[in-house]
């Protein structure tokens, strides 16, 4: 649930708010695998994220059809925690800075 | 092996001898991969004081952990290689963590299974590790065949992956099922 806030949050426009490198914004990536069930990504995307059934759903199908999507946003220390925490579940994942 | 299902607050199995052996042996096999890759890190003073330990800053060069314990970043070598160091031990030992609920709850001769949530959740996470795994080793890909030619190598270790695959994708449902 503290994910939507920050998603919503990180759609201010760059432009208009000034910050330095340090506070752009990151991304967690998850990438299409042929081993991971879409069951078991679904699931994990509820468990670790908070997602409805349905949100969760669609991060998977995204990344099953076009290879991979953003699952979540926000500073570099959220997302790394993030990305820790989907290895964990054995997902490919992988962090990058939003351009 | 008929699948799992809830019951009273439980989640429940039952395994045959043969089932209960194949999933302990390989379970077994992927923790100790994964000591051999902690017990390959150099210890230095720091971490004896400290009792914090530094993971590695480069990726298995073995294909089985390094998809176990893939980079943090695509290019950045840099980063991945400090968060690498930072997360890796942590990641390691979560993995070893649901190893051994397995290895403690699945009966050596088979039989009945009673798992509550968490150790369930521990299940989940250590057959998805030794279907990631096998599927490493089998090179698994999405169009991958039901069966192979009996005269193919893999052919064999592909029934075990797509029985893994049955036997965690029941699991799932049993959790998603309230």
């Amino acid at each position: 649930m503290t994910t939507r806030v920050e998603l919503e949050q990180t759609q201010v426009d760059p432009a208009v708010n000034e910050v330095g490198t340090e506070d752009r914004s990151w991304l967690t990536i998850v990438w299409n695998d042929p081993v991971n069930l879409m069951s078991y990504v679904t699931y994990v995307f509820q468990k670790l994220f908070g997602y409805s059934r349905n949100e969760a759903t669609r991060l998977m199908l995204d990344v099953h059809h076009k290879g991979k999507a953003v699952v979540t946003r926000g500073s570099r220390d959220k997302v790394e925690i993030d990305v820790a925490k989907l290895h964990g579940a054995g997902l490919w994942a992988t962090m990058q800075q939003d351009v | 092996m008929n699948g799992w299902r809830r019951r009273g607050g439980l989640v429940v199995a039952a395994l045959s001898e043969r089932e209960a052996g194949l999933l302990r042996g390989l379970v077994g096999q992927v923790r100790d991969m994964l000591a051999a890759r902690v017990a390959a890190i150099p210890r230095d003073e720091l971490a004896e004081l400290t009792g914090m330990t530094a993971g590695p800053t480069t990726a298995p060069t073995d294909r089985v952990l390094a998809r176990l314990l893939p980079d943090f970043h695509r290019e950045d070598a840099t980063l991945s290689g400090g968060l690498r160091a930072l997360h890796e031990p942590e990641l390691v030992a979560l993995k070893d963590t649901a190893a051994g609920v397995v290895l403690d709850t699945c009966p050596a001769r088979g039989g009945r299974l009673r798992l509550s949530d968490e150790q369930a959740q521990a299940w989940l996470s250590a057959l998805n590790d030794v279907r990631l795994a096998l599927g490493t080793v089998l090179g698994v890909t999405e169009d991958m065949p039901d069966e192979l030619p009996a005269e193919d190598p893999r052919a064999a270790h592909l029934v075990v992956y797509h029985w893994l695959t049955w036997v965690q994708e029941s699991l799932i449902q049993a959790l998603a099922s309230t």
